[in-house]
């Protein structure tokens, strides 16, 4: 009997699953289209891991064949003084040497200028300066490089000679090419300075003020501190995206490798070699080709550890206020 | 006693503070004067180049043809050597051989060294420049100059920036060059850029926000999104000249297609620098994109899980039409840093000297701001005014692409 009901049960619910067979052969099929899309989706997203396998797997295997090289050692690479293909010369020094020159330059003027800028804006500015500043800047981000090194050669380093003198000043030359370079990266570590500023809460600045504190005080003593990990960040990012930049030093800093300290010196920077060189004819399969692909890589990881570090400090440094 | 202890430490604070508010104003007026010369430095900047794009220029043809013709016998009838006399006068030694090697001057009739001479040396040649600088406030002395140097020169004020450059193609002569090519050359390269980078760009922000769990893999893919935003320019073209340029030759050449593309480029065509340019935009508009997908609130999500709606009906119907306008506007921003990208499309092998337009994907290229550079690079003045007027060209298109985005931000954007 009892059995019988459960038949009985069993064939009605046979019975209802035909009933709902529709819709479920429905959600099935929207099912598979979903997977689909998400598959297209996931590999999207996967594309960027490809990009970074992509650029490990070219920068390394190219510098392979180039340390592989008879002509290379990769001791002589780091510590000789001179690089000249023609003569079998592979020293990154000077690149190396005049890339810090030029990043150094940068600094001098983006850090300065840039905090003081963010802390305008965040402390003193009101709210009408800021709307008028803050798009300004972003223009000032938005200019495309080459228009800086048009600037760097035509306005920069006639000033410079003009200042110094035409006999100390070269017409190509590392000080213009960094100063210039520092007016590019200075919107960077402005907008990046003021996000991290804007993030310390008002009841800090109230307490300072409370206890009688200048608007100085409070900005330099206060928030300032608050906000020293963001600020560290900005710099850090700001350093990278110097050492990267190509145009401005390809226009202005000058052709051909220079160990020199001399920032009034032509030097040609790690980016400006690449670009000079690949803008010509260039054959493959040649060391010429090769040791292009060894500079990259020590830009890539160069410019790779300091936005780690940068992304670190953040991580770890980062007060949290409720 | 309370008082006493109070009272000393009272008069030293007040000792203090007329410092300590001078040293505040101080610090003021330093912050102030740098953003001062934040500002001063984007104004320079534009002044700069309007310099260059206006001025003086002398214009001058070496062989005056009026008062040859004057000398008696008409020049149309001077014989053939007397023509090629003073066609050789009157142009440099390079391009009088290079006309030589065209075609031998012994093979060419009378009338064909007349019309030579006429194109060569008749046009008017500017021979020299001044800046809009100079030629405003400096008249008298341009003026000076001009009538020692070259005192059968016209002075004229010349825009370098107008109708003709826009719309003739590159030359080697300074008065006929314009930047058709280039315009063309850049409009096909983002136009590869954005049918490349628009999807997968999307796709990638959909998947990180609405699908992705948490999970290492994700995680993963994430920080590297983030690291790829930092990596210079230049690596990406190193990676398009090894991946796109040299092992993709077959696809990016069009000879796997069958495309009768220019056999010259082997690789180095516009299909691989608007590939190479998508790779380099690809992690700014995923970040982009997903800051406007987290902008969508979790309940739009839910009322539509609620109605039965599966995961892809949600996000077509619900999160990427509220998410679009945010989503196009970082792609207009990211599509105008790649505009006036420069390094990674001279690595990729940007040709130095065309002047045929494009054609299509598989032809050899150059872009606006590598003729900027090409120009910029040469030591003449006359190639830096031309480069003035080609950055005035690049900023305002970059401007109104800017100004495109804010305006679509601020029309479609919608708070919740």
């Amino acid at each position: 009997m009892e059995i019988q009901i459960d038949r009985e049960l069993n064939s009605q619910a046979d019975v209802s699953g035909a009933h709902l067979k529709e819709p479920l052969d429905l959600r099935r099929r929207a099912r598979l289209l979903e997977t689909l899309i998400e598959s297209w989706l996931f590999f999207s997203g996967a594309i960027s891991i490809l990009t970074t396998m992509g650029i490990v797997y070219v920068l390394g295997r190219e510098s392979l064949l180039f340390f592989a090289s008879k002509q290379v050692s990769l001791l002589e690479f780091f510590t000789k003084t001179q690089w000249q293909p023609q003569i079998g010369h592979f020293g990154i020094l000077p690149l190396l040497n005049a890339t810090l020159l030029t990043t150094f330059f940068a600094m001098l003027i983006a850090i300065p200028l840039g905090m003081s800028v963010a802390i305008y804006l965040s402390e003193y500015a009101s709210m009408r300066t800021r709307n008028l500043i803050k798009p300004i800047l972003e223009i000032l981000a938005g200019v495309p490089t080459v228009v800086y090194g048009y600037f760097a050669l035509t306005f920069m380093t006639p000033l410079l000679r003009t200042i110094f003198g035409d006999n100390i000043v070269q017409i190509y030359n590392t000080a213009s090419a960094g100063i210039v370079m520092g007016i590019l990266i200075l919107p960077l570590i402005t907008s990046m300075s003021e996000d991290a500023l804007s993030a310390v809460p008002r009841s800090l600045r109230e307490a300072a003020y409370a206890m009688g504190a200048t608007r100085l005080e409070v900005g330099i003593k206060i928030v300032v501190p608050a906000a020293l990990s963001g600020i560290a960040a900005a710099v850090i990012v700001g350093i990278s995206r110097a050492v990267g930049e190509t145009m401005i030093v390809a226009l202005a800093a000058g052709a051909g490798p220079n160990f020199t300290f001399n920032p009034f010196e032509a030097a040609e920077t790690m980016t400006g070699h690449i670009v000079r060189i690949s803008g010509g004819d260039i054959s493959y399969a040649t060391i010429d080709y090769n040791s292009l692909f060894a500079i990259a890589l020590v830009l890539f990881f160069m410019t790779l550890s300091l936005n780690l570090i940068s992304q670190r400090i953040v991580r770890h440094f980062r007060e949290v206020y409720e | 006693m309370e008082t006493q202890i109070r009272e000393p430490s009272h008069e030293s604070f007040r000792a203090n503070l007329p410092r300590r508010h001078v040293v505040s104003k101080i610090w003021r007026a330093v912050f102030r004067v740098s953003t001062v010369v934040g500002i001063v430095a984007l104004i320079l900047l534009i002044l700069n180049i309007c310099n260059r794009s206006f001025g003086y220029v002398a214009v001058e043809s070496p062989f005056n043809l009026e008062s040859q013709s004057l000398q008696g016998v008409p020049l149309e009838e001077l014989p053939k050597e007397e023509l090629l006399a003073l066609l050789e006068e009157n142009v440099s030694r390079g391009t009088f051989r290079r006309l030589d090697r065209e075609k031998p001057f012994e093979q060419r009739s009378q009338e064909e060294v007349y019309v030579l001479l006429i194109a060569e040396v008749g046009e008017p040649k500017i021979v020299k420049t001044w800046t809009l600088y100079e030629s405003l406030f400096q008249r008298a002395r341009v003026f000076a100059q001009a009538q020692e140097e070259f005192p059968d020169a016209e002075l004229r004020f010349r825009s370098w920036i107008n109708w003709d450059f826009i719309t003739s193609q590159l030359s080697s002569e300074v008065e006929k060059a314009g930047i058709r090519t280039a315009i063309l050359g850049s409009l096909w390269t983002i136009a590869i850029t954005i049918l490349v980078a628009f999807p997968l760009g999307v796709g990638a922000a959909v998947y990180l926000e609405e699908y992705a769990g948490d999970n290492p893999i994700n995680r993963l893919i994430q920080t590297n999104i983030n690291n790829l935003a930092g990596v210079p320019s230049i690596i990406y073209g190193m990676l398009g000249l090894a991946i796109f340029v040299r092992s993709l030759a077959a696809i990016t050449s069009g000879a796997a297609f069958g495309a009768n593309g220019d056999t010259a480029a082997n690789g180095r065509t516009i299909l691989s620098a608007g590939l190479t340019l998508a790779l380099l935009v690809l992690p700014l508009l995923i970040i982009n994109a997903q800051e406007s997908i987290r902008a969508v609130p979790n309940s739009l999500r839910q009322a539509s899980y609620a109605l039965g709606a599966t995961k892809l009906q949600t996000v077509l119907a619900h999160v990427l039409p509220n998410a679009i306008p945010g989503i196009l506007t970082g792609t207009i921003l990211s599509i105008s840093r790649a505009f006036g990208e420069t390094a990674p499309l001279v690595v990729v092998g940007a040709a130095t000297y065309i002047t045929l337009d494009p054609s299509g994907p598989f032809s050899r290229f150059t872009t606006l701001p590598i003729q900027i550079y090409q120009w910029t690079s040469r030591p003449q003045d006359e190639y830096r005014h031309l480069a003035g007027a080609a950055i005035l060209v690049l900023l305002i298109l970059l401007l109104s692409l800017n100004a495109f985005a804010i305006i679509l931000r601020n029309r479609y954007s919608r708070r919740f």
